[in-house]
């Protein structure tokens, strides 16, 4: 006999710790008491990311959406849903959507993601041309070509109030408005796929999972400004994202979406793809231009803007990757649908790059204007391992942290300023009680410090100098007085660097300085490090009561620090101690603390 | 290729993946592929598909890659379609579970516990298809 429903239990940890177990086995036991064993299967599934609500259980294939589920519930969910076949109205999450919440205007739904740039990840096969075709692809290029001028194609993009996702969040219909209005015979579009933040990999994935997408965005960019040439500027160590470029790019040609005269149009446009070597500082547009130009990746000063003299001197517009995935839909599903979601400041989604202390890792993507505690706790799944939320760092070394107090904030370019953060490009980096936020500031800072081209004085002297006296309070050597020198330090780089790279790169530091004065204090006037990440300032101690001698931590000691007899108390000498933790980890006992 | 064959295979390519029918095949088995899946073990669990498939000589199933889904702490992702079933997604696919998959769903019509995970958003493209 076929099965006809199936029930499925979420098994995560949070409905685990909520008897959703005790609901499976119910359930099981129900169906067999009930005498419907075999209409219907039970199983227990993964996370389904809706922790506060559970724990849940989902009917297929009517979709129904148990929350708050007690173990006794079961008899009645296989008598009235698989017997007779009415849902359980109690206990369904939203009693008026009911079945008919499959709706696509419905984003408020449990799912609380939306996707607009990632719509295809996951759906079609990335190296098949005619799947992205099948879900809407080129339909926005069809429009683009045959149907609006460059203006109506400027004019959706206005409606739609896009901004760009690269992290600074500049109008894009501003941007291809000047490209467009610079007159000369060669214009340039330029993608800018050279993702570098820490912890971030949105770009990459959404190269790897549609890059149709973003040829399509180009092509539509490029006979709206006057362009026939694009570059997709690519790091090179993203291989797989390259590979399936080239793949989508050879199929476009050979269908005659990319080349001479598409689709008949009489329009010529065609895209490079341009190796970089991996330096952080050529995500900045103007140091990208230089490395296209293959001179050495260094800023330039702003204005001229690319869009007035870019690439070789010509008109270039350039956005992210993002920014681009999202403009086949807005010029397909056109500006007005796309401006209804998000925020009246921020239009559209944000993909996320969700990482660090967090139960479920993943590539998210939001309507603007979630908070991140529906990011964290909803869709994340929450803090790994029962620990304690502390921040979360968005924007990566270019951003700031967001504390606890802060949790509610609506996600959205203006909010995240206003708290002393920024969208960035999407890095999304979780940390938990264990995280030391000055050991957190500092590893920012080392790596903006190493990716510095050098090319001006206070981003190169400021963020070496800074670094100095940051080092300086993580050996337990500082003075309150650095503390102000920081903060000169820092205003001097954020008003007289260059570009973005040294003028953001003091953000983590005075932000976590603002958030978190104590653990500045801390280190400085107790010399002690709260989270026990700083290691000049820990010393492991072994309890003599709790020890029972077993000699295992002077085993493992790489350096001969720890001794003692054989079921006898044993001592760590702190002068000889490197303080890595290989002794703390291997107690049995609990004997060794850090202090 | 010209406006009037874009369009035309447009409809054509939507019809097959409403069938769900490709090139004769009913089911379908796909394989999250990006860099994260791959790393995760993606290759050997599509590997372990195509094996447990030919063991059986089952011949109705189309296995494909698809981009990451996001679900990046359940990687390898699996998408399962059958015809009768709700489309599944499963995570955490070595290959043992992959075999279990061709064994209990495909065959068996049955969905493997403690594997499954929700797409994690609705779809924005209205007719498309799966």
């Amino acid at each position: 006999m076929a099965i006809k429903n199936y029930i499925l239990v979420c098994g995560g940890t949070g409905c685990e710790s909520s008897h959703s177990n005790e609901i499976y086995k119910n359930l099981i036991s129900e169906a067999k008491k009930q005498g419907v064993e075999n209409d219907v299967q039970v199983v227990k599934t993964g996370c389904f990311g809706f922790c506060e609500q559970g724990p849940i259980v989902k009917v297929l294939p009517e979709d129904s959406f148990y929350v708050k589920v007690k173990p006794e519930d079961a008899a009645e969910i296989i008598s009235e849903h698989i017997i007779k076949g009415r849902e359980v109205t109690r206990l369904l999450y939203d009693k008026n959507i009911s079945k008919e919440h499959a709706q696509v205007e419905d984003i408020q739904f449990y799912q609380k993601q939306f996707r607009i740039v990632l719509r295809n990840c996951g759906f079609i096969d990335p190296e098949n041309i005619d799947e992205y075709i099948a879900r809407d692809g080129y339909s926005a290029l069809e429009k683009a070509l045959f149907e609006m001028t460059p203006d109506d194609i400027i004019n959706e993009l206005k409606i739609a109030g896009l901004r760009g996702r690269g992290g600074a969040g500049f109008p894009t219909w501003m941007k291809w408005n000047f490209t467009k209005k610079a007159e000369n015979d060669i214009k340039y579009v330029v993608c800018n796929a050279d993702e570098g933040d820490p912890g971030a990999y949105m770009d990459r994935s959404t190269l790897e999972g549609d890059p149709h997408s973003i040829l399509e965005a180009m092509t539509i960019c490029g006979k709206t400004i006057g362009a026939c040439k694009g570059f997709i500027y690519i790091r090179a160590e993203y291989p797989l994202a390259i590979h399936r470029l080239e793949v989508a790019m050879e199929q476009s040609r050979k269908y005659g979406l990319l080349g001479k005269d598409i689709l008949g149009s009489g329009f010529d446009f065609d895209i490079e793809i341009r190796l970089g070597a991996g330096a952080f500082v050529c995500g900045e547009e103007t140091a990208l231009l230089q490395s296209i130009e293959g001179k050495r990746g260094m800023p330039q000063p702003r204005p001229p803007f690319p869009a007035v003299k870019g690439l070789w001197g010509k008109p270039t517009e350039i956005n992210n990757v993002e920014t681009w995935a999202n403009v086949p839909v807005i010029i397909h599903k056109g500006g007005a649908w796309f401006s209804k979601i998000g925020t009246e400041d921020s239009h559209g989604t944000k993909v996320f790059a969700l990482t660090g202390k967090i139960s479920n890792s993943g590539l998210v993507e939001v309507p603007m204007g979630t908070t991140l505690r529906e990011i964290v706790f909803d869709i994340g799944g929450g803090i790994a391992n029962g620990k304690k939320f502390k921040a979360v760092q968005t924007g990566g070394p270019s951003g700031g942290v967001i504390t606890k107090e802060n949790l509610d904030t609506p996600i959205d370019f203006g909010s995240l300023i206003k708290i002393g953060s920024m969208m960035g490009s999407g890095g999304m980096i979780v940390m938990d009680e264990d995280d030391c936020m000055v050991d957190v500031a500092k590893f920012y800072l080392e790596f903006t410090v190493d990716e510095s081209c050098g090319k001006c004085a206070p981003c190169r002297i400021g963020g070496k100098t800074m670094l100095g006296l940051m080092n300086k309070i993580t050996d337990g050597t500082g003075t309150m007085e650095d503390l102000e020198k920081i903060k000169k330090i820092a205003q001097a780089m954020k008003r007289g660097s260059l570009c973005a790279l040294g003028q953001t790169s003091p953000n983590p530091i005075l932000s976590t300085m603002k958030y978190f004065p104590e653990e500045y204090k801390a280190h400085i006037i107790d010399k002690k490090c709260p989270a026990g990440k700083c290691k000049k300032l820990i010393s492991y101690v072994i309890d003599p009561d709790k020890c029972v001698g077993c000699t295992a931590c002077a085993r493992k000691c790489p350096v001969g620090a720890i001794s003692g007899k054989v079921k006898e108390p044993h001592k760590i000498d702190p002068n000889t101690c490197i303080k890595c933790g290989v002794c703390y980890t291997t107690c049995k006992f609990g004997a060794i603390s850090k202090r | 290729m010209t406006l009037e064959e874009l369009r035309n295979l447009r409809a054509k390519k939507q019809d097959d993946l409403k069938k769900r029918d490709i090139e004769g095949k009913d089911c379908q088995i796909i394989v999250g592929m990006g860099t994260c899946g791959i790393a995760a073990g993606a290759k050997l669990a599509l590997e372990a598909f195509i094996e447990a498939l030919d063991e059986k000589g089952i011949t109705n199933v189309s296995v494909t890659q698809t981009g990451c889904m996001g679900l990046c702490y359940v990687e390898p992702t699996v998408e399962v379609i059958v015809p009768g079933m709700p489309t599944t997604i499963y995570g955490k696919v070595d290959a043992t579970v992959a075999k279990k998959i061709v064994e209990d769903h495909i065959v068996g019509k049955k969905l493997v516990t403690d594997h499954i995970f929700d797409r994690p958003s609705i779809d924005i493209i209205k007719n498309g298809g799966k």
